[in-house]
């Protein structure tokens, strides 16, 4: 079957990898959003947290002999512990300023992380083998769905979800949104925002973390994934709106397969075609496509 | 038991409070015993709300003394000071639009036994439970203004701060706040009252500090103000 | 006194008390910029210089107007490649590849304000961040671009057709002499009317609002200059060291002028210049280390963030309690 010109196949496939790209974009872009709806500060630093999140899963390996199941958690604990830590040291102080400079920090954090694992790893990527029990695939007539990329797709829905569900329903996520609205009050009321903040900061680290574990078996391991993804996620933000979880995750998925469908149709444009979204979206609705007020 | 031989909860002493440069109070001083309603009377920009900001912790800059319970508590964080059991009802009411009224509700901590129970709050505020599950801010002005009240006394804080209570709010309404204070003081609680409206605060307050360019400049009891309302009035009037 | 009063009144109280700061600094830079090749290589100077007047109008976007643009390395990128490419193909003298930069990074400037100026703040940046990446990705698909290798110049061109500024001082003069133009048009826009207005926005942008004044439109204006000197920056770049690369719009790029404002002094005149002497030379003396600059880079820009936000002159002015 010919479609845009070329088999069936490659179609599919290369919307499914828009998918994948969408599955990493939309974890990725949750985290970000949830950090800045609650601390008000976009973290830069959110592309290295993603690149940390692979890069310990493949130490663990490398060094402690645990595999891919028990990376998927102790990565987002281990880097979710350092995020808290950096959360908690440097970016609290900046809170009382004009958010700009908590930007920059991150901006300065995640160039320092990047350059230390360049310089202790090396630039080259390395391999992170995909577990036994997804290898293969799954036999659709015109071609096989690797097993592996369906099951980042399902996880990553699936986080998604689960985190949506414990912000919009559960009272510590009652707690979050209280403090996206007015922080101060809320903790006038007796909650401990700040301990709060610094929870949520790790919350959206582990987030990039777990991203950061599905991606090493498809992407290799290498200390430049997060800087060349992180950009992109920005601009899905915005696309979304700014604070709006459903906007990221829903944009996120959305932009991985208009992705994925320009690769196919024109492949030159496939790396600008989400800015230019951005570019559309922002003179058409500069609050994005869920975002609320300014 | 008499005003005089309740023992003081609240001490605030020399109380002063800058917003960025300005500096908004000027020594203020005055004391709560348990089981009073004090109102702090006072023309618009005196410094009412900003004394009860500062008791909640709620100032960038502050310096003097408050003292709840003998505990100094100036440095303390806001929750810090809630845990004490103190709490607030702001003047903005500051109900929270992404919550429900369940949620609005249950969000500040229980930080002490003797608090009203869920079911009691209903029963106070009949409304609240139809409306459970609506957004907070989907509510009138009144039970926006009850859900803040509803709010605190679940928490068990004895200390209650309230920030205009009556502000905006129908007639109607403002008699059924004025009920429910009393109700509250009947049952052991403590307030501290910030209020424009001289008729509503006459009803229940036991005791009126006058607040004037940030300092207390005079006292007043019940007594005093029901024989000579006026005293109260000259110092509202421009 | 109306508010319209005031300001002008402001404008006078500074041109009165700060003038003769001012003309003394002044003096100061042209007596280093005429003695400095003396002791140190012309194309070094050139590079800073170059990156001195991309951090100054940086600066007067961020420093004077509050506004942070993220993306600024696509106006320096654009101006360098603009002046190779008219240079090599057209043979145009450099100073009329200098004006193509300027309209160039203008027109660029006008596109990208006109699309980010509805956002505030942090969006503002992030935006920006983005649309410069956009840009990046079009530089590096661009046949005329060349791809990975840049554009290498043929040649410094003649200024005016007559005056080879092939020899490396030679070309310093020509540098010199664009710089101390452009940074001459910083002080005058800094200190009229405009430049209070800017300043304005950066305090208190609802009361500016409220004053009746069109912010939006006095911020993309401020953007569109400050776009326009970042371009002429970087075709001063390329006809210092004969090449425009990937890396001049890269958002490492934009990191690195961020970094020099902040470093040198926000909302200061000088501070830029500062900021860009000082971390120009620190980048050469670093280089040694190889690939721990980054991170040196990253050390740097945190400790200023957290600890130095006044920047070298602004902590000097407040010291000395005058304006820079």
């Amino acid at each position: 079957m010919i479609i845009f010109g070329m088999p069936l196949a490659l179609v599919v496939s290369q919307l499914l990898l828009g998918m994948i790209n969408g599955a990493f974009y939309a974890t990725l872009s949750l985290g970000l959003a949830v950090i800045f709806g609650t601390l008000g500060i976009i973290n830069f630093v959110h592309g290295a947290l993603f690149m940390m999140g692979a890069y310990v899963s493949w130490m663990l390996l490398q060094w402690v002999g645990l595999g891919y199941w028990p990376a998927l958690i102790l990565s987002p604990l281990i880097v979710g512990l350092l995020a808290a830590l950096l959360e908690k040291v440097v970016i609290s102080r900046l809170y009382k300023l004009d958010h700009v400079y908590a930007f920059l920090l991150t901006f300065g954090v995640a160039m320092m992380i990047e350059a230390l694992f360049r310089n202790i790893f090396g630039s080259a990527g390395r391999p992170y083998a995909v577990p036994d029990l997804l290898r293969g695939g799954v036999d659709l007539d015109f071609m096989i769905l690797p097993l592996y990329r369906l099951w980042v797709v399902v996880a990553s829905l699936v986080l998604c979800v689960a985190t949506w569900y414990a912000i919009e329903k559960t009272s510590l996520g009652a707690k979050l949104r209280a403090a996206t609205e007015n922080a101060a009050i809320v903790q006038a009321l007796g909650v401990n925002v700040p301990r709060l903040m610094t929870l949520t900061y790790a919350g959206g680290a582990a987030l990039a973390a777990f991203a950061g574990v599905l991606a090493a078996p498809i992407y290799s391991v290498s200390a430049h994934m997060g800087t060349d993804v992180v950009i992109v996620v920005f601009a899905v933000v915005v696309i979304g709106g700014m604070g709006s979880i459903k906007g990221s995750v829903i944009a996120g998925f959305a932009l991985g397969v208009i992705e994925g469908l320009t690769r196919v149709v024109y492949p030159e444009s496939s790396s600008t075609v989400i800015f230019l979204v951005m570019a559309i979206v922002l003179l058409i609705r500069p609050r994005g496509l869920f975002g609320r007020g300014a | 038991m008499t005003a005089s031989a309740a023992k003081v909860l609240l001490q605030v002493q020399d109380l002063m409070a800058w917003y960025g440069e300005s500096q908004a109070l000027h020594g203020a001083g005055f004391d709560v015993r348990e089981g009073e309603v004090v109102t702090l009377v006072g023309r618009n920009g005196a410094g009412k709300t900003t004394i009860l900001k500062s008791i909640m912790g709620l100032m960038p800059r502050v310096a003097g003394s408050i003292r709840y319970q003998g505990r100094e508590t100036l440095a303390l964080r806001p929750d810090q000071i809630a845990a004490c059991g103190i709490a607030l009802c702001p003047e903005e009411r500051a109900i929270f639009g992404s919550l429900s009224v369940w949620e609005n509700l249950m969000l500040p901590p229980v930080v002490a036994p003797g608090g009203f129970s869920v079911d009691e709050i209903m029963q106070l505020f009949p409304n609240l439970a139809e409306r459970r599950d609506a957004g907070g801010t989907t509510l009138s002005g009144g039970e926006q203004q009850m859900l803040a009240i509803g709010r605190i006394l679940r928490t068990g804080a004895r200390l209650l701060l309230l920030d205009e209570p009556s502000e905006g709010l129908a007639p109607v309404i403002v008699q059924h706040i004025a009920q429910t204070i009393r109700q509250i003081k009947a049952r052991g609680f403590t307030v501290l009252l910030v209020e424009q409206n001289v008729n509503f605060s006459r009803a229940i307050s036991d005791r009126y500090c006058v607040v004037e360019m940030g300092r207390v400049i005079c006292h007043y009891t019940r007594a005093e103000i029901e024989s000579d309302p006026a005293r109260l009035t000259q110092h509202l009037t421009v | 006194m109306t508010e319209q009063n005031m300001l002008a009144a402001n404008t006078a109280g500074v041109a009165i008390h700060g003038r003769r700061n001012y003309l003394i600094a002044i003096g100061i830079m042209v007596v280093a910029l005429i003695a400095a090749p003396f002791f140190l290589y012309p194309v070094f100077l050139m590079k800073v210089l170059a990156f001195a007047l991309f951090a100054c109008g940086f600066n007067l976007l961020f420093g004077y107007t509050g506004i942070m643009s993220f993306g600024h390395a696509a106006f320096f990128g654009t101006g360098s490649y603009v002046v190779a490419w008219t240079m090599n193909r057209w043979g145009l003298t450099p100073e009329v590849a200098l004006l193509a930069a300027l309209a160039g990074g203008a027109l660029i400037g006008l596109v990208f304000g006109v699309i980010a100026i509805r956002r505030q703040g942090l969006y503002f940046a992030m935006v920006t961040l983005a649309l410069a990446q956009l840009l990046y990705f079009v530089f590096l698909q661009a046949p005329f671009t060349e791809g990975e290798n840049g554009i290498h110049m043929k040649g410094r061109g003649s200024v005016f057709g007559v005056i080879s500024i092939e020899s490396d001082l030679a070309a310093y003069c020509f540098v010199s002499v664009v710089f101390l133009l452009c940074f001459m048009l910083i002080v005058r826009t800094v200190h009229s009317p405009f430049g209070q207005v800017l300043k304005a926005t950066r305090d208190n942008e609802a009361r500016v609002l409220s004053l009746g004044y069109q912010v939006n439109r006095y911020k993309l204006i401020a953007f569109v200059l400050s776009s326009a000197l970042a371009a002429v920056a970087g075709g001063l770049k390329a006809v210092a060291l004969g090449l425009a690369t990937l890396h001049d719009v890269h958002f490492a790029t934009s990191g690195d002028v961020v970094l020099m404002t902040l470093l040198g002094g926000l909302g200061t005149l000088f501070g830029p210049v500062i900021g860009a002497v000082v971390a120009t030379s620190m980048w050469e003396f670093l280089s040694r280390f190889g690939s721990w600059v980054t991170f040196l880079q990253g050390l740097i820009l945190v400790l200023c963030v957290v600890l130095f936000r006044r920047g070298i002159v602004g902590e000097l002015a407040a010291r000395l309690h005058i304006k820079l």
